[in-house]
């Protein structure tokens, strides 16, 4: 095969070229919503014996909505209401949200949806989508149901990008199943560091999050955490020294602690 | 008196109808042939009661056999063995009462009810219209002599005076003017102040037995004697500054509301799906002008289908927030038409606006209906509630509680915040709690160390971190006595998942056994 001569090429291919391959090469990391514009359809793979799935899907969340420029004409503060929607089984697996242990910035702005069978939750995420007066939706889909197949979250995606509103589906204890959502995450709850008070209790949450198929990014694995009200990414290598360290001083903590 | 007050008691004038036999007039009305054969002879109605039925209502015969109202049925059997009997309708009464009271707005411009079996109209200023106040109640009577309801009627300044007049003075009383007033009702009984039974009671044993005589005793003394204010059916002073007009007594006039309703009849009965929702758009459209023209949006909405062979198929919706708009109530619709049996066809077809609020007309803006897509959130949770049920669609909201699960209740979603109480910084919440609090397995230094290592839907947990107690106390002012309290734990395992546990009871807080253990929230 043989190779064609850059000189014959016209100029603009390779201006094109060069702004894909650097699209393409950007890494993902927090805050990019303010140069790329909202992730619209993204699914976070969890398991159900902890909260990680939607913790994690919340702060992508918040974080998009924090960087994203806002216009002349928005409100200081993003006062639209959210669509959570959960099926009966996801609800009975991993519960209800509660509203005094949401963000504080999302607190009375929950609106809930308890459906029975997935085909009710992904028409509630469809409707959802549609709503020009939500600022994100929320799914959370237990397995690997039936209805969701490629074909349906197709339709997610196509709902998402046409009306901007940004999807987080959480799929609990789900087999990686054919998907066209823009990012997919699996996520897990990781050490938290020890708080600067009390060195036993445990701190601010972090989750360890692999980013393993995205259309715009590379995969890669990231332990994310809240840090002074944004978003904060780190390598898992240099988190795993200090959490070995946190885990240590743990357990060096732990004998004192019995009482008689 | 004051001119000004003068002016004011020529300047209004009430009319008070009584029917004294309302309920036997209406059952009369109602009758069939056949068992109005029945008020020839001594009739009676009749409610049930605990102790057997009891008289409600008499007719003329009836009350000439010895029967009153409030008397037990067996006891007027003994007076008059072939008495007839029929079952009374205090609810129907009411409703005719208050067809009645929208019908003789025919002589004033509002009514008011006066339950039982009383109207009041507002004649100020429209006697002219039938000639004098003579021939309006003349007018009156003869209206209702026309239906067969018997009536004594009375127009005096304030609607006590007209009311005691109605009911104990000369049938068709015209008073007018403050002595006027005075004079007409000194000779009236006690009971004309519209006083409760006991106090009517005090009075006569005080010997008061007219109204005249209640004003030679002077205001102190009746003052020491009836001390309620708030209730003037309990006090004769209020009631009589009410009749002579010197304290205002507000009433509650009836407003006749109509339902927006529209309806098509079709000329060959519909079969067919397509065929319906061509018929529900018109109605729709139809519906979105009739709300228009008021000014406002319906809130719950009524489909009936009458189907040719005498069913009735009702589809009933509830939206979120007022609308007109057709496109969405047809999209509603819509959803709910799938299972309908349109059997042999359907001939005619109802919508009703049972609920409407107001909604103002807006001007629509066609730029931005251009270039913003999507749905309202209103039309968004509408469309949610007509497929999923209006349970399925809420919103959490705080609730004044100590126990986590009580302290967050859901109510629908567009519905106003109550007020609460702002949560403590210091109680730190799980993300996520559980339906119920799962049971766990924990390892644990006894009476109420830290917990060491549980178990948890078949796995073990190894305990790395953990903060607590916090510690919950039961509500004893709504639990059992026997209720124990709860100690919160935030934990986590050496894999970093989070939890919020608590320990069911203390050691030796006699309230049981060994305390339990439960998993109640997975945090963040």
């Amino acid at each position: 095969m043989s190779q064609p001569d850059p000189v014959s090429l016209p100029f603009t291919a390779f201006t094109d070229v060069a702004a894909l391959s650097a699209r393409r090469s950007t890494r993902w990391r927090p805050g990019l919503a303010a140069h790329q514009g909202l992730a619209l359809h993204n699914e976070v793979f969890a398991s159900t014996r902890e909260s990680a799935g939607c913790a994690a899907a919340l702060a992508l969340a918040l974080d998009d909505a924090r960087c994203l420029p806002r216009e002349a004409g928005d409100e200081a503060q993003d006062r639209r209401s959210v669509l959570w929607v959960q099926t009966r089984e996801a609800a009975r697996r991993v519960g209800r949200p509660y509203r005094a242990g949401l963000p504080q910035t999302l607190q009375g702005r929950v609106i809930h949806v308890l459906a029975e069978k997935a085909e009710d939750a992904l028409f509630a995420l469809e409707e959802g989508l549609r709503c020009r007066d939500l600022a994100f939706v929320l799914g959370e889909i237990a397995g690997n149901p039936k209805a969701l197949d490629f074909t349906a979250s197709r339709r997610l995606t196509l709902a998402s990008e046409r009306h901007g509103v940004p999807l987080f589906l959480v799929r609990l204890d789900a087999a990686r199943d054919l998907s066209s959502a823009r990012m997919r995450w699996e996520v897990a709850l990781a050490p938290s560091p020890a708080p600067h008070w009390n060195q036993r209790a445990p701190g601010t949450p972090r989750w360890r999050a692999e980013l393993f198929r995205a259309r715009a990014h590379a995969p890669g694995e990231w332990v994310l955490g809240e840090e002074q009200g944004g978003l904060m990414a780190r390598k898992p290598d240099e988190e795993t020294g200090e959490a070995a360290a946190n885990w240590a001083a743990g357990l060096r903590l732990r004998h004192p602690l019995r009482r008689a | 008196m004051s001119p000004q007050e003068a002016g004011s008691s020529r300047s209004r004038r009430i009319l008070s109808i009584w029917l004294p036999a309302l309920a036997i007039d209406r059952w009369r009305v109602m009758a069939d042939e056949h068992s109005r054969v029945l008020d020839r002879g001594p009739l009676v109605l009749i409610a049930d009661t605990a102790h057997g039925p009891r008289i409600e209502a008499v007719n003329r015969a009836g009350a000439a056999a010895g029967a009153h109202k409030g008397m037990m049925l067996a006891d007027a059997r003994t007076l008059c063995p072939e008495i007839a009997t029929a079952p009374s309708d205090p609810a129907g009464d009411l409703g005719f009462l208050e067809t009645l009271a929208i019908w003789a707005q025919r002589w004033g411009p509002w009514s008011a009810l006066d339950p039982p079996d009383g109207l009041l109209v507002d004649v100020t200023a429209v006697a002219h219209l039938f000639g004098g106040e003579n021939r309006l109640l003349a007018d009156v009577q003869q209206a209702f002599a026309q239906r067969q309801l018997a009536v004594r009627t009375a127009i005096a300044p304030t609607a006590g005076a007209a009311w005691a007049l109605a009911h104990h003075g000369r049938d068709g009383a015209i008073v007018e003017g403050a002595e006027a007033i005075e004079r007409a009702l000194s000779d009236l009984p006690v009971a004309a102040l519209r006083l409760d039974q006991d106090v009517v009671t005090v009075l006569r044993r005080l010997g008061l037995k007219r109204l005249g005589e209640i004003a030679t005793l002077g205001r102190d003394a009746i003052q020491r004697r009836f001390r309620n204010r708030k209730s003037p059916a309990a006090n004769p002073l209020v009631r009589l500054d009410q009749l002579l007009g010197r304290v205002p007594e507000p009433l509650l006039p009836v407003v006749p509301q109509q339902v927006p309703l529209v309806q098509r009849r079709l000329l060959e009965p519909i079969r067919h799906r397509q065929l319906l929702d061509t018929v529900v758009t018109d109605l729709a459209g139809d519906m979105a002008r009739e709300l228009e023209g008021r000014g406002q949006g319906a809130r719950r909405l009524e489909l009936g289908l009458w189907r040719v062979d005498g069913e009735v198929v009702v589809r009933r919706l509830e939206l979120a927030a007022a609308t007109r708009d057709p496109a969405h109530i047809v999209r509603l619709f819509a959803a709910r038409l799938d299972d309908v049996d349109a059997g042999f066809g359907i001939e005619m077809l109802r919508l009703r606006a049972s609920w409407a609020e107001p909604l103002a007309l807006a001007q629509d803006d066609i730029e931005t209906a251009a270039e913003t897509h999507g749905t309202s959130l209103a039309a968004c949770i509408d469309r949610l509630t007509v497929r999923l049920g209006a349970q399925a669609v809420t919103r959490p909201v705080p609730f004044a509680s100590h126990i986590p699960e009580r302290a967050q209740r859901w109510q629908p979603p567009l519905e106003p915040e109550a007020s609460s109480q702002g949560q403590l910084a210091f109680h730190a919440r799980p993300l996520k709690l559980l339906d119920s609090p799962e049971s766990i397995a924990v390892l644990y230094a006894t009476p109420d160390g830290y917990p060491q290592r549980f178990r948890w839907r078949g796995q073990v947990h190894e305990v790395a971190r953990v903060e607590g107690p916090e510690r919950i106390a039961p509500e004893w002012w709504r639990e059992r006595g026997g209720a124990r309290l709860r100690d919160y734990y935030r934990i986590e395992d050496e894999a970093g998942r989070r939890y919020w546990i608590y320990r069911l009871g203390i050691i030796g807080d006699g309230r049981g056994g060994p305390p339990d253990w439960y998993l109640h929230g997975l945090c963040a």
